[in-house]
């Protein structure tokens, strides 16, 4: 004789939505967990139902650990979702170590009363983003809040990956001389999400640049003699102006940017134009800042030109012997400005 | 992009400051005031300034509406958005101007108050309408290019029958402004401050037209050229500057021809007069008070009047003792003359107003000029 089945009835996934129940570790959380998470990640790990992950590793090297939460409003957005999001944003943050991603563990925070229909759409698109980045989500956490009392849903990753060897990437190794490469147009993201919460329409829809990166960085550990690789960064919240002016201060360098090599969508410009944002300060999702020995620069700009995630690669400017570590800007006008940090927030709840 | 990239061209830029170079009479110097925002903020943004002969010089006026709103008024707001049952709208900018013991709107509104951040009036009608149990108070400030949009707003909230919206006004006057800069003792009396012309407001032009500066080029001899708010439009401003100073003249001329006209914007100057009348005074940061500078709500729409509808108390209160935000915002100091600049004072955590938009001298000087103070040439 089978055993009983464990939930007679199907999770309602086209009608049915979150209840306090399907984070009270009863039956109702563990039928959500099965036939929505597991059933969308599916890989041993997961499928063994226990409260970790236990992997047979086989590792040798240093392990690289990052963890990034992710609350970005609208949850849907072009070019993405805030399940793709999750994947992207903490891949890049272990590959930005010149690291190989390998597995991911997700937290929901859900929201009482969200459509399970919605969930499941945010599940299928993290799993199929997972997929397309060769990583496993292989354990996880749900807990359920009253209503009124989160967004829908917030989703915690945290990545695990593997360095490769001799490269050592970090904010402060950055020296005078050292050229600024950036693969592609800068504040698709940010915008993106904007047009969309303004209902701004344009004829070309931007779309979010959310994307995994460790292909584009594994094209330029391949040509880089390591020590030649010297800063990984994607500039996230705060944009370009953001994530240089922290290499500058970490690095204890300045630099020198010109405004027309910095790629910038058109679409984008003029939002940015009319919203009274600078693109420098705009978030991306799918953009990496590379800062490289300047006998190696054509070589790595090259290497990023060749991958499709790197097509609008550009040098944008060198770092400088400056003790004030100014992050300086030759603007198309022919004046020069200082890129500073911004201030407060630009564009809250962005990834 | 289309209709703006042709304003901000390099090389074009480059042959106008190559033209500004050649007028100049090395034997003097020029001090333009710019008097908007707009026009400060365009000047720092594109590096204006590294394109001008040393001798002439452009100094920061007291157009940036944020800057020149006085902390009595911006704590009423406070207070008013600290009453129960209110939702006070404002743009985003005065969420930070600080107060008196650094107190903000956004501090008020981490103690619990509903401050909501808004692009538009529109915004706040919209709020209004979704919130029918809230009273809705738009935090209105700005020069004559964002009353036209309040008017229309407490045109349309009467229409709708919104009881629950009203307007805390608080908009001034561009012209009243210049003659107190003009009638300033730095200026007239002591001679501490030589102006010898004006870029006249880009967007405020377009509302009230170029007519009511043809009184400061004939009373005081003063030169304005308006201008757009483009890095092309303040180079060709300085370059007719030049030249009127050189020929010894001072007239009004209009560089941004493309959108301003003598008299200006007539259904929008009706608009306004249908809704505002003059205040008797009203007290600016930097100038003081100022005699018939700013707007009130007229008691035909009262039921829309802040002011009116729940009577805040009037406050005065003295800006704090080291900040030279006055003295910036009447030409008498710049930015880096202030010893809190860049010490006490920086965008993050800032002082006085000039530090908070990005209109303000001193924010637009420490976002984007300040290399310039720390790395003498």
């Amino acid at each position: 004789m089978s055993p009983p089945r464990d939930f007679p009835r199907k999770l309602d996934l086209r009608h049915g939505c979150i209840e306090m129940q399907h984070g009270g570790g009863g039956r109702a959380m563990a039928q959500l967990v099965e036939e929505l998470f597991v059933a969308a990640f599916a890989n041993p790990a997961l499928s063994a139902l226990n409260d970790q992950a236990v992997l047979d590793a086989g590792l040798s090297g240093r392990l690289v650990i990052a963890t990034d939460s992710h609350v970005v409003s609208p949850l849907f957005f072009p070019g993405g979702d805030i399940g793709s999001l999750a994947v992207h944003g903490t891949v890049n943050d272990v590959a930005m170590a010149a690291a190989e991603p390998r597995w991911l563990a997700a937290s929901f925070i859900l929201e009482e009363g969200f459509a399970l229909a919605e969930l499941a759409r945010i599940v299928d698109s993290m799993a199929q983003a997972a997929r397309a980045a060769g990583v496993a989500i292989v354990t996880g956490d749900t807990k359920v809040v009253e209503a009124g009392k989160g967004d829908g849903v917030f989703i915690t990753t945290t990545g695990v990956g593997v360095a490769r060897a001799g490269f050592e990437t970090g904010g402060t190794r950055a020296r005078p001389g050292d050229v600024v490469l950036v693969s592609g147009a800068i504040g698709d993201h940010g915008i993106a999400i904007m047009a969309c919460r303004e209902g701004l329409d344009f004829d070309v829809p931007i779309e979010s640049d959310s994307a995994a990166l460790h292909g584009l960085v594994g094209a330029l550990c391949a040509v880089l003699p390591p020590p030649a690789l010297r800063v990984l960064r994607d500039p996230t919240r705060g944009g370009l102006g953001a994530t240089l002016n922290e290499i500058a201060r970490a690095s204890g360098v300045g630099m020198q940017l010109a405004e027309t090599a910095i790629p910038v969508h058109e679409p984008v410009r003029a939002a940015c134009e009319f919203l009274g944002l600078d693109p420098l300060y705009v978030a991306n999702e799918g953009k990496l800042i590379a800062i490289v020995d300047p006998d190696h620069a054509e070589a790595a700009l090259a290497a990023l030109r060749a991958h499709p995630l790197g097509r609008e690669a550009a040098r944008i400017g060198v770092c400088t012997d400056d003790g004030q570590r100014f992050v300086e800007l030759e603007t198309g006008f022919g004046g020069r400005r200082v890129i500073d940090w911004i201030a407060g927030e630009q564009l809250p709840r962005i990834c | 992009m289309k209709y703006v990239d042709e304003f901000r061209d390099g090389t074009l830029a480059r042959r106008l400051a190559a033209a500004i170079a050649r007028e100049v009479d090395p034997a003097r110097e020029y001090r333009f005031m710019e008097f908007c925002g707009g026009h400060t903020h365009a000047i720092a943004r594109y590096g204006v300034e590294d394109l001008l002969p040393a001798n002439v010089r452009l100094i920061h006026g007291p157009g940036c509406p944020v800057c020149v709103l006085p902390t009595g008024r911006l704590e009423m707001a406070i207070a008013l958005a600290e009453r129960p049952g209110v939702m006070l709208a404002s743009y985003g900018d005065m969420l930070r101007v600080p107060g008196s013991g650094g107190d903000s709107l956004l501090k008020a509104r981490a103690r619990g108050a509903d401050v909501r951040m808004v692009y538009s009036i529109d915004d706040a009608l919209a709020l209004a309408r979704r919130h029918p149990d809230r009273q809705v108070i738009f935090f209105a400030i700005g020069f004559e290019t964002t009353t036209p949009p309040t008017a229309v707003a407490i045109r349309q909230a009467a229409a709708e029958g919104l009881g629950n919206f009203s307007v805390f006004c608080n908009h001034v006057l561009t012209p009243s402004a210049i003659a107190s800069i003009l009638e300033s003792p730095e200026v007239r009396d002591l001679g501490s401050v030589k102006l010898d012309g004006f870029v006249g407001p880009a967007h405020v032009s377009t509302v009230i037209g170029s007519r009511p500066y043809e009184y400061f080029a004939a009373e005081y001899a003063k030169p304005v050229v308006i201008a757009g708010f483009e890095p092309l439009d303040v180079l060709q401003a300085v370059r007719m500057l030049v030249r009127q100073v050189n020929a010894g003249q001072s007239c009004v001329e209009n560089e941004f021809a493309r959108a301003v006209s003598r008299d200006g914007n007539r259904k929008a100057q009706k608009l306004v007069a249908e809704v505002f009348e003059l205040r008797k005074h009203f007290d600016w940061r930097g100038l003081g008070r100022v005699p018939y500078s700013a707007l009130r709500i007229k008691s035909a729409w009262a039921d829309f009047d802040a002011e009116r509808r729940f009577a805040p108390e009037p406050r005065t209160v003295p800006d704090h003792k080291a900040c030279e935000c006055a003295a910036i915002l009447r030409g008498v100091k710049r930015p880096q003359d202030c010893r809190l600049f860049g010490s006490a004072c920086t965008p993050e955590t800032p002082m006085g107003s000039c530090m908070v938009s990005s209109e303000g001298a001193c924010a637009a000087h420490w976002s984007y000029g300040r290399f310039r103070s720390a790395r003498p040439a």
